[in-house]
């Protein structure tokens, strides 16, 4: 479990981090999802005690990192840049790492087969692909059998084949009730991997939310409906899950009603329609959407629904 | 709030299959080590810190054993056989200082620091570890080339009479104190190393300190280079093992101001890797 509470980071007058507060649970998979520079990387840093947040704090297991009797055993994490010297083997870098923990030359070899690198674990770090050198840092992430693992964009370089496996090795993490959390700036990978999404942009917060919810969201229907008694359609439309946007004259947006009733609605008040469209958003678009002005956003936990819908109704 | 804490551990806990062990100060040891040896260039640098201790030794004993003759009576009287078969300490000192900054550096400018720390979140361990190893590897290295080259400089001495030998007076402790010296220059090129995160910087500022001020000194007014320049962390050195000559410090005061150097140097890497962003 993660529990990150009021995170803040300041670089000099750049925030890259604002005020977050979420939890990760355990037992299944979460996302952290974000366009690049959203700050992403640098909650990752702080979960990991590499970076001193300026504000908020970050609890691992219900405990600070710092004082961990076994690190490892708490946390494993890869980060995005290679977090290996170049010039030592595969071998000799994991049981660096492994010794610091006690952690016995057994768990290294089984890491190293578990990734697939039993064939190169002798060859210099720095003699490897990028793909390889991903897998490398999903070993060491692994090394101490962590409750918790922090993943920044795993996938990053690996091909269709190590996508699969990433995407089950994680899976299976989760099942075993360990906390999984990944970052990507792809919602559609997110989408086939992760349980719990955690969308950030510009450092803040934008939604925390179900896979599930956000897809619901995401593909529910906006109906396009042109006409010239449009306000007098709008009136009559008007519900509680309702919600119409409207960017030009006679033309409204609307969200939570089928193109049916609305339809069938115009006909019984004779009013005249010019035109009547379902628009369907891909998961991509709705990510695309909802982050891209991230900071009009300050949707909390509650109103991440409203935020969404406005975002994906209300084209600009 | 207590119960809904433990609620959750108990849900969320896994039995590791392996459990690690408490992070202490000897794992790190161990961790820090295979880490030295694992490294190709740290092998090779410590090498040729070895051959240049040692063949610059030799050359200079016999360059002035065979040219003894000839040689003016001041450089007759400037001679101490000692000194000059230790002379190869004077450069190899660059390496060693170079392979401090590059232990640390290293891991930097590789990204090794942020896997490194992530495994012990606690940091100064893993200083301490790094200082403790190299120190202890270059004191094992050192003492072996500074007594070789000795030994190796007495012979070629030989030839025309010059040599001493080890039990003459102060030659036990100028070999010794050539190995002391070493290993305080690696010292304090890792802890520059640590403070300045940077290859180039790192052995630039360690380059200033030991090859670039001391000179500049001599250019100022000597009232203020006989004051200040005795404390340079190399005519420190000069006081324990090299030429006592000038205005010296005594052998022990010397090697207490070099070790200021060391320590003082350390307390900035080790405030910077504590207080830093990795």
């Amino acid at each position: 479990m993660i529990e990150v509470s009021g995170l803040t980071k300041r670089y000099g007058e750049k925030i890259a981090v604002n005020n977050l507060t979420f939890t990760v649970k355990p037992g299944i998979v979460t996302g952290f999802l974000g366009p690049n520079g959203a700050g992403k990387s640098t909650t990752m840093r702080m979960i990991a005690g590499l970076d001193k947040p300026s504000a908020g704090s970050v609890l691992v297991n219900a405990a600070d990192y710092q004082r961990a009797h076994v690190p490892m055993a708490e946390l494993g994490i890869l980060l995005e840049a290679k977090a290996v010297h170049t010039s030592r083997s595969a071998y000799n870098h994991l049981l660096a790492l492994a010794q610091t923990n006690g952690v016995p030359r057994s768990r290294v070899a089984e890491v190293i087969e578990l990734v697939g690198l039993g064939e190169v674990a002798r060859k210099r770090a720095g003699s490897f692909s990028l793909g390889m050198g991903q897998r490398l840092g999903i070993a060491s992430a692994l090394l101490g059998d962590p409750q918790t693992v922090v993943l920044d964009e795993p996938i990053n370089g690996l091909d269709p084949e190590g996508i699969l496996w990433v995407r089950n090795l994680l899976k299976g993490l989760a099942a075993e009730g360990r906390t999984v959390f990944i970052s990507s700036h792809l919602m559609s990978e997110m989408a086939q991997t992760a349980h719990h999404l955690i969308v950030v942009g510009r450092g803040e917060l934008i939604a925390d939310l179900d896979v599930e919810e956000f897809v619901a969201l995401a593909s529910s229907n906006v109906v396009q409906v042109r006409s010239p008694q449009a306000s007098q359609l709008r009136d009559l439309l008007l519900g509680p899950d309702v919600t119409i946007s409207s960017t030009e004259a006679g033309l409204l947006e609307v969200r939570g009603v089928s193109a049916e009733t609305i339809g069938d609605l115009a006909f019984e008040h004779r009013i005249r329609l010019h035109g009547l469209a379902v628009q369907n958003a891909s998961l991509e678009d709705a990510f695309m959407e909802m982050t891209r002005d991230s900071v009009e956003f300050h949707a909390h936990t509650d109103d991440h629904t409203q935020a969404l819908a406005q975002t994906a109704g209300d084209p600009r | 709030m207590t119960t809904a804490v433990t609620d959750v551990r108990t849900e969320s806990s896994v039995t590791p299959r392996y459990p690690g062990m408490k992070v202490t100060q000897s794992r790190v040891v161990k961790s820090e080590w295979t880490k030295f040896r694992s490294l190709r260039s740290t092998n090779i640098t410590l090498l040729i810190s070895v051959v240049l201790t040692v063949g610059l030794g030799a050359l200079i004993s016999a360059v002035i054993a065979s040219h003894w003759d000839t040689a003016s009576a001041s450089d007759k009287a400037d001679f101490n056989a000692v000194v000059t078969s230790l002379r190869g300490v004077n450069i190899s000192q660059l390496a060693v200082g170079v392979l401090g900054v590059l232990l640390i550096s290293g891991e930097y400018a590789t990204g090794m620091i942020r896997a490194s720390l992530t495994a012990v979140p606690k940091r100064l361990p893993v200083l301490w570890a790094k200082l403790g190893v190299f120190a202890g590897v270059v004191g094992v290295v050192a003492v072996i080339s500074t007594f070789v080259s000795f030994f190796v400089g007495q012979s070629l001495l030989a030839s025309h009479n010059l040599d001493v030998s080890i039990g003459s007076s102060h030659a036990l402790r100028m070999v010794l104190g050539a190995a002391a010296y070493l290993v305080l220059v690696g010292i304090i090129g890792m802890a520059l190393g640590g403070v300045m995160r940077n290859t180039a910087a790192g052995i630039s500022s360690l380059v200033a300190l030991f090859f670039v001020i001391p000179p500049v000194l001599d250019l100022l007014p000597k009232s203020w280079s006989d004051n200040i320049g005795p404390y340079l962390p190399s005519n420190a050195g000069d006081a324990f093992w090299g030429h006592p000559t000038g205005a010296h410090l005594s052998a022990l005061a010397g090697f207490l101001v070099l070790c200021g150097w060391a320590a003082a140097a350390v307390v900035a890497a080790a405030i910077r890797l504590k207080e830093r962003d990795a």
